[in-house]
């Protein structure tokens, strides 16, 4: 009855919240007294997963499998639970395995809790902590069923490394045609660039811009510091920055390390979405913005004088420590 | 075409979120409840299909009578016939087997679900829903297309987006993008008078697995007062030496 846990990889290389799902599931194997096995597809350097507490892999590799397909990877995940017994299935909460998690909960008839945020409170009975009411909340929620499936927040648990023997198993998977019904036409994405999903920090503006021409600021910005660039829902309304890049309640959930808010005034659907990061800083010339009583650090001041001037700084910056 | 869209009641995204008895329960006192808003895009895109495509658009939802206000606003907005399922929507998997049966006897071609509900956040669902019963599923799903039975979408994913075909049946869970936030409509006199003259039927729950149960709420710790810094060499300062986040 070991713990199974699903290990995201891109083009061979495993994402940085794999080794954090691997970290969380080692914990959980820990609790319940066995291992935890991991199951990658298409992914190499298997071995890695060893140093986050992993002492299997079940690897599959199958090139009809090269662009997810949430149906299909849901059949792997159910193949390998089975094989190894497991009564565990743990995740992470990227977009891809939000879409294939409820999948694998029908099938497997699993109890399903996602943006759980620690280890769980008990196993006997299996009790988890997890955010509700979009970060407003935590909710202590029991799993009943037999079969159970975790989805981990991002950022929320970290990775440990706690190295120990792995042994790598191949896994063929017959998947049914039908899987194949739902198919990638083409896929539109940034490459080179961090994404809100994963980045550790977030450079994020709003209507205080005041046009789309005033972005390339916010883009240096981002580019310095190696992060993401993310906007408020009026912005992408409006049209001055894509939709894919809109944060809050309604639209992308932020957990990054550090979430930099300038000419955003801080509303409650925009703070419900990006609460989850660790350090929150605010830029804004409005003293009275709510964003300063939910932000870490502030200045106070005017975003066209205060952005160009944290470049700068930041630049000397990095080329101090570096 | 036939179309049922699954429409969950929220609290409206500004309430104050309190829990009650001994943190066993969310404190519904003086909360507004709204459309969830991923539902409403879908709602929205359903109303499309019916005007541009002769769709008929049905919607469902799991919840005891204190549901209907929310129900008779979608029928407001323009769907065809409304149907509640007369039990406590108390777990995803369970409210998933109600919606199930819903769709079978239906008989529907597309369910517009939304991506997630913004209470519990559960995003659940509409996966569930698909794979009980055996219909194509796409999630995150920010525009949707049908021609002939063919269905071209796009799905929102990490750092882009994805453009997917697939067919009917099919269950999407939708966002914003389905339509855009100026498409939405505000129930008009007309609307809200015509609401009251279509059927909003009753059926009784089905037993289904109850998976999961929220045993106990809490709310974050208080977070403590902001530190202003007076210029941007002290906020550089106070990122890296303090908050080591850079
Ligand atoms: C159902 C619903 C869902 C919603 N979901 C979301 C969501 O997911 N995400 C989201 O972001 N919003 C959401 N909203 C909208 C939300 O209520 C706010 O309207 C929105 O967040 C405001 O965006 P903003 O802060 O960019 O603009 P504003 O509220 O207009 O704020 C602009 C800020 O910029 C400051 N400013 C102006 N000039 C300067 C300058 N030169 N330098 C520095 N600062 C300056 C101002 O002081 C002000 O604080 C939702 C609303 C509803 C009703
Ligand atoms: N009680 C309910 N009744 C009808 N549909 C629901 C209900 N709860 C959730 N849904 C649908 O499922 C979607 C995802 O909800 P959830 O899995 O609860 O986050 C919602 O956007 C609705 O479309």
């Amino acid at each position: 009855m070991s713990v199974i846990v699903y290990t995201e990889s891109e083009n061979g290389k495993f994402k940085k919240n794999a080794f954090e799902v691997a970290s969380y599931a080692s914990e959980v194997a820990k609790q319940l007294g066995t291992t935890a096995t991991a199951i990658a597809i298409n992914s190499e350097e298997n071995e890695i997963l060893g140093n986050y507490g992993i002492s299997k892999v079940l690897h599959v590799k199958d090139d009809s499998l090269k662009t997810f397909n949430a149906k299909a990877y849901a059949e792997v995940v159910v193949t390998a639970a089975q094989k190894e017994s497991a009564t565990t299935v743990i995740l992470s909460s990227s977009t891809d395995a939000k879409f294939m998690a409820p999948i694998l909960a029908a099938n497997l008839k699993a109890g399903y809790v996602p943006n759980v945020v620690a280890a769980p409170d008990s196993t006997q009975p299996f009790v988890v902590k997890r955010t509700a009411f979009s970060n407003k909340g935590f909710a202590h929620t029991e799993i009943k069923t037999e079969q159970k499936i975790i989805g981990v927040s991002n950022n929320a648990f970290g990775t440990i490394e706690n190295k120990v023997d792995i042994s790598i198993e191949d896994l063929k998977v017959d998947i049914k045609e039908d899987a194949f019904e739902t198919k990638s036409v083409e896929i539109d994405k940034v490459v080179g660039k961090a994404t809100i999903a994963d980045a550790d920090i977030v450079v994020s503006a709003g209507r205080g811009l005041k046009g789309p021409e005033n972005w390339g600021m916010i883009e240096e910005l981002a580019d310095v510091l190696g992060a993401a660039t993310a906007c408020s829902k009026p912005v992408s309304d409006l049209g001055w920055r894509p939709h894919g890049e809109h944060v809050g309640q309604t639209g992308k959930p932020v957990a990054s390390n550090l979430y930099i808010a300038i000419g955003i005034s801080g509303a409650i659907q925009h703070l419900a979405g990006v609460s989850a990061s660790k350090t929150k800083v605010v830029i804004n010339n409005d003293p009275e913005a709510p964003f300063f009583k939910a932000a870490d650090y502030g200045i106070v001041g005017d975003a066209f004088e205060v952005v160009p001037q944290l470049i700068e700084k930041l630049k000397e910056f990095k080329a101090q420590n570096s | 075409m036939k179309i049922l869209v699954c429409i969950s009641n929220v609290p409206d995204t500004t309430s104050k979120i309190n829990f009650t008895d001994g943190d066993t329960k969310f404190d519904t006192n003086g909360v507004q409840f709204v459309i969830n808003p991923n539902d409403e895009f879908g709602l929205t895109r359903a109303m499309w299909f019916k005007e541009k495509q002769g769709a008929t658009v049905h919607v469902a939802t799991v919840g005891d009578a204190s549901v209907e206000p929310t129900m008779r606003k979608a029928l407001a907005i323009g769907a065809d016939e409304a149907i509640r399922i007369n039990t406590e929507p108390t777990d995803g998997f369970y409210v998933a087997e109600q919606l199930a049966k819903v769709v079978k006897d239906g008989g529907y071609d597309l369910v517009i679900c939304g991506r997630e509900s913004i209470d519990y956040n559960g995003g659940m669902v509409p996966g569930i829903l698909a794979t009980l019963t055996g219909m194509n599923f796409i999630n995150t799903c920010i525009g949707l297309e049908i021609e002939d039975k063919k269905v071209t979408a796009i799905r929102e994913i990490d750092g882009g987006k994805e453009t997917l075909s697939s067919s009917l049946p099919l269950v999407v869970g939708g966002q914003k993008g389905l339509v855009q936030e100026s498409d939405l409509r505000i129930p008009n006199m007309r609307g809200i008078m015509m609401a009251r003259k279509k059927a909003l039927n009753v059926v009784e729950p089905v037993d289904g697995i109850k998976a999961t149960t929220d045993a106990k709420f809490d709310k974050p710790a208080p977070k403590g007062a902001v530190k202003l810094a007076n210029s941007v060499d002290e906020l550089v300062d106070l990122l890296h030496n303090e908050a080591k986040v850079i």
